[in-house]
Parts: structure tokens; C-alpha cells; sequence
């Protein structure tokens, strides 16, 4: 009956849905921001240590939503443990046009780490129901609100 | 051939009621509205949606063609035939409206863009000339946030205080909590006939009675209920009565305000403009009495009217038959859907219209719509503009069905299959 929409819903989605990784609250977070979508009543909350304002040494997240919303942030924070700011916003720009974009292509992206693309691309099947989008990109958005030091951000 | 004009077929088709006893044809119903023969991804449509906005019948749709095509003008302004034609159809449709629920007279009736704007209204032109800091308006605990806001932007304005009713676990109204809130502070009682998100029915008489006996206005949100319960404004008494007219099955962009023709008239202009003025010179202007002082500018001409043939549509079938179609529906909808494992029913009120709010343990409310979407089944998730209610059940989000005269038991079994697949594919 929903054969189409196991493109969307993965097992791997299905999974951090139901048992999100890092998922709890980090009292040491150098930066944090709440993100909500007033549309369907998703709020998350992320969590980072920054070091020296680049290197990501931890992210965690809680918050209530979707699959989609909360297996993204799940997915997000074990991809951007480690990582610098600069490359999350790489990752962030391309997973954006991942969802976005019906010509995306792979070999276009430059200067981002393609193991985390690959792992982030499992997510793209939202790009058939525009309005699952926000539910994808929420944790993200949330992420970079954090380390602009916003201290909430709407996807409205 | 055209001298009987376009307004008198339209006031025809109110006499032209079928036999109130007649069998409740559903069948035919649905023929009526083009939309439900629609398919969505390959599949039948189901609307169950009708909570939010209700389709429309072919005779609404047709009407609204029909004055465009044929007499379409500005109301109230030109001595030309269309103008003539125009204003006599916006007006038959006041009446209708007025005949509907049984208002004293047409000048009570108050044409507006929604429910919205008429509180909006209410809330600009009255509350805020008679209301001054300590006076209380309450509302309650499953108020529409259209019916919260307005207050609170009133309590930051001039400092009155907002008191809610409070709901059990249930979702029925607290009666006795409701008499205790109640003093002789209380200026304005602003409550749901019908919650939107449960389905409650609240004991609106009651409250009215109630609420004047300490002086108290009353202002009653008909939205979920004009398309369900015979509405008698004479006989609840209120003070105002407002509605939309898209979820009784009319078009978007009109509304109502019913209000007591000398309370109208004692309430300030809403909007300035045209239409609404006695007289202007640059020195004074002065004001018409209502409905026009609260309708500036060029109005919903086609809405109004496209109103009107919904209305003369409901009664037409008859609203009990409606009530008690909608009803059986309501009843096997809750006994199906409580058969599904780990499926909440959230608002079980002893009367209730044909709203379930529902949740799937386990599966969001965004995740269930979309699953249900493309099994061609329409239906709301989401808070449903009524936040206080999802806090007040602890949930951040629900799925809601919402029955409208042209639904049936086997919607409700398409329904009901569907969210057993979707409990299979994510177990």
C-alpha cells in the first residue's frame, strides 16, 4: 500500500526515529539553540561543545517531532562530531540542495567530506514532498542558529 | 426572459426542500460534490477534512459562475440593472442567513471575511469601548487560538484579565468550574460551541444564562457547530454568534457576526471607509448603523451569495438529518478506530459532533498525514490552532477525522485499513 514511500522512510530513518543517537541534554554546551516548526509542532533543541569556535567536540539534541525531523537530527549529530564549522556548513549547503534541488548531483559538491553526504543522502527522499523539507533541514537549521549564537529559530 | 432574474431562482431553490423524512440519500449527496469523484494518487479521495474547510456543492459552485457570468456588479452603489441584481442577491443572502438562525432582524446580521474577523470585530468595537483594566472576559480551555488572541492582545492593551474554563480529561467543559470563575468583574463570556480539536459540544445555553446573570456578554464561536446543530440565536440568547462560511460548505472569505441589533449599534466602527458612513465632510462623519457601520469597502459579493445557496443546501437535506447522519458515522468511526492497537481516541465528551482527534503510539501525527496521504485520505495533523489543548493532553501534536454530511462507513473502513498498514510498516 505505501510502496513509494519506503524511498522516504528507510529502515536506517525508521531507526534513528525510533532510537535517536546522542539524544540528551549536554550541560557543558558551549552554544545551544531551540528550533521549531510551527506547522506541524516539531521543537528540537542541539547541543555543541565548540572549541576554539571551529572544532565541533560534541552535539546532542532533544526534542519531539517527526521521524523524519528527529532521525535527521540523529543522523546529524553522529556525522558532525568531530567535524569543523566550516565543514558542517559545507555539509549543511549540500544536504540543503540534496533535498531541494531535482538536478542535484554528487560529483558538483566540492570540499565536502562524501562519506557524510553518502550517509545524509539516505534523507533526500523528502525532495518528492516539498513540505516534509523542514522536517529534514529542521535539526540543521537549528544547529547553525546555535553556533550564530541565535537563540531560537522557526522554520515558518 | 431575463426579468426573472438570476436573485429570484436563487431564493426559489429555498422552497424547493426535500422531504425532511426522506431516507437520507448519500449517494446522491455526494454526486453533488464534484470533488469527492476526484482521485489522488490513483485512489478515490477521501476528505475527511472538512473541520478545517468543507467542500463545496455543484449549486454553490454554479451560483457563484452564475453571478459573474450574468449580473456581477458593486453592491449598494449603481442605479444600473447589475447593480440592482447584485445588491438584491447579497441581500436575499442576509436574510437567508438571518432566517438560518433565526436572527430578529437582517440589521443583525454582519458579513465579514470569517469567524476570525468577526471576534477580531467584537473585540475592537466593543470590548475595547466598554472594557477597562480589571474587567474580566473568560474564555476556555479548547478556545481556537482565534478565540484567545484577540483577548490577550486586549489584556496587554487596557489590562483586563483573561480566565479559562477548564476542561477534564475528557474534553467536557467544567460547568461548575465555569460558575466559580464567574463574578460581577466577569464583562464578556467568549466561548467555543464546538471545540474544534475534540469535538466537545459545550452547554452553550447554559453558559449564556449563566454568564447574564452577573451582567455578562456573551460571544459564541459557531464555527464547528452552525454546520452540525440548529442554531436559534433568539432562543440561546446570546449576544453575538459567529461563523465561517467555507466549513458550511460555502465558499472562503465570508463569514458572519451575529449580534443584538442594539448592541451593534452601540459599538464603534471596526474599519472606516466606504459603505459605512451616514455622511462624511472634512470636519465630522457620521456613521450608518449596522450591518453596514462594520462593513467598509466593497464586500465578498459572490461569497455572500454563494453563502446563501449553501445555507439553502443544508437546509435543503435538513440540518437534524445531517446531525444524525454525522452521527452514526461519529459512533462507528469511534468504535472502529479504538479497535486498533495502541490507537488513542484524545477528547471523549459525553456530546460530541463528528471530530476524533487520534494518535497512532509510536507514530507522529506529520508522519501518520503523510501516510494517509497518499492513500488518498485528507485529513488534519498538526496542534489545530488550539496549543492549549495539546498541552492540556500532553501531546505536541494529533491526527484529526472530521465528518461532513457527505462521508461514509466505508471512508471510515478506508480509514481504518490504513492505519493498520501504517502500524504494520513501522513496526
Amino acid at each position: 500500500m505505501f510502496d513509494e514511500l519506503r524511498e522516504m522512510y528507510q529502515e536506517v530513518i525508521l531507526d534513528h526515529g525510533k532510537n535517536p543517537r546522542n539524544f540528551r541534554r549536554l550541560d557543558e554546551a558551549t552554544c545551544l539553540a531551540h528550533g521549531n516548526n510551527p506547522v506541524c509542532g516539531d521543537t528540537l533543541v542541539i547541543y555543541l561543545i565548540l572549541k576554539d569556535d571551529e572544532e565541533i567536540l560534541d552535539v546532542t539534541f532533544q526534542g519531539q517531532g517527526c521521524a523524519i525531523s528527529i532521525a535527521s537530527a540523529s543522523i546529524m549529530t553522529e556525522i558532525l562530531i568531530g567535524k569543523t564549522l566550516t565543514e558542517a556548513r559545507r555539509l549543511f549547503d549540500g544536504f540543503h540542495d540534496m533535498c531541494t534541488k531535482d538536478d542535484f548531483d554528487f560529483s558538483q559538491i566540492n570540499d565536502c567530506d562524501e562519506d557524510s553526504l553518502e550517509r545524509l543522502s539516505i534523507l533526500s527522499g523528502v525532495k518528492d514532498f516539498p513540505i516534509r523539507v523542514k522536517c529534514a533541514t529542521l535539526a540543521w537549521h537549528t544547529m547553525q542558529a546555535a553556533v550564530n549564537g541565535e537563540e531560537t529559530i522557526s522554520t515558518e | 426572459m431575463n426579468k426573472v432574474s438570476n436573485v429570484t431562482k436563487f431564493s426559489t431553490e429555498k422552497v424547493q426542500n426535500r422531504n425532511s423524512t426522506e431516507i437520507y440519500d448519500i449517494e446522491k449527496i455526494r454526486l453533488d460534490f464534484p470533488i469527492l469523484s476526484k482521485e489522488v494518487y490513483g485512489k478515490p479521495l477521501i476528505y475527511l477534512d472538512s473541520g478545517a474547510s468543507a467542500q463545496k456543492p455543484q449549486q454553490v459552485i454554479n451560483a457563484m459562475s452564475e453571478i459573474f457570468e450574468s449580473f456581477y456588479s458593486n453592491v449598494h452603489r449603481g442605479v444600473h440593472w447589475t447593480s440592482q441584481q447584485s445588491t438584491e442577491a447579497f441581500e436575499l443572502s442576509r436574510e437567508t442567513v438571518a432566517e438560518f438562525i433565526n436572527a430578529t432582524s437582517n440589521n443583525e446580521v454582519i458579513f465579514t471575511r470569517g469567524a476570525t474577523e468577526s471576534i477580531n470585530l467584537v473585540a475592537h468595537s466593543w470590548a475595547r469601548k466598554y472594557l477597562k483594566s480589571g474587567d474580566e472576559v473568560i474564555i476556555s480551555h479548547m478556545e481556537h487560538h482565534a478565540n484567545i488572541v484577540p483577548w490577550q492582545i486586549l489584556r496587554q492593551e487596557i489590562g483586563i484579565d483573561l480566565k479559562v474554563v477548564p476542561i477534564d480529561d475528557d474534553g467536557n467543559f467544567l460547568f461548575d468550574e465555569f460558575e466559580k470563575i464567574l463574578s460581577p468583574k466577569t464583562k464578556l463570556v467568549s466561548v467555543t460551541h464546538v471545540s474544534n480539536s475534540l469535538g466537545s459540544i459545550v452547554p452553550v445555553k447554559e453558559v449564556i444564562e449563566k454568564a447574564h446573570s452577573v451582567g455578562a456578554l456573551v460571544l459564541i464561536d459557531g464555527c464547528q457547530a452552525i454546520q452540525h446543530i440548529k442554531v436559534d440565536v433568539q432562543e440561546l440568547n446570546a449576544d453575538f454568534y459567529v461563523f465561517s462560511g467555507h466549513k458550511l460548505y460555502g465558499p472562503t472569505g465570508i463569514g458572519v457576526l451575529w449580534g443584538r441589533e442594539d448592541l451593534l449599534n452601540s459599538m464603534a466602527p471596526y474599519q472606516t471607509g466606504g459603505e459605512m458612513i451616514a455622511s462624511v465632510t472634512f470636519e465630522k462623519t457620521t456613521f450608518k448603523n449596522a450591518p453596514y457601520r462594520f462593513e467598509a469597502g466593497t464586500p465578498a459579493i459572490a461569497e455572500a451569495v454563494g453563502l446563501g445557496v449553501a445555507i439553502n443546501y443544508v437546509q435543503a437535506i435538513g440540518l437534524e438529518n445531517i446531525a444524525a447522519h454525522e452521527d452514526v458515522l461519529l459512533k462507528y468511526a469511534t468504535k472502529k478506530l479504538l479497535e486498533i492497537d495502541e490507537l488513542i481516541i484524545i477528547g471523549r465528551a459525553l456530546n460530541k459532533t463528528s471530530i476524533i482527534s487520534f494518535n497512532l503510539e509510536g507514530i507522529h501525527s506529520h508522519d501518520l498525514g503523510t501516510f494517509l496521504d497518499r492513500a488518498g485520505i485528507a485529513l488534519r495533523v498538526g496542534h489545530h490552532c488550539a496549543q492549549p489543548v495539546m498541552d492540556r493532553f500532553k501531546v505536541s501534536a494529533t491526527a484529526r477525522a472530521s465528518f461532513g454530511l457527505y462521508n461514509t462507513k466505508n471512508e471510515v473502513d478506508s480509514l481504518v485499513i490504513a492505519l493498520e498498514e501504517i502500524r504494520k510498516f513501522f513496526n
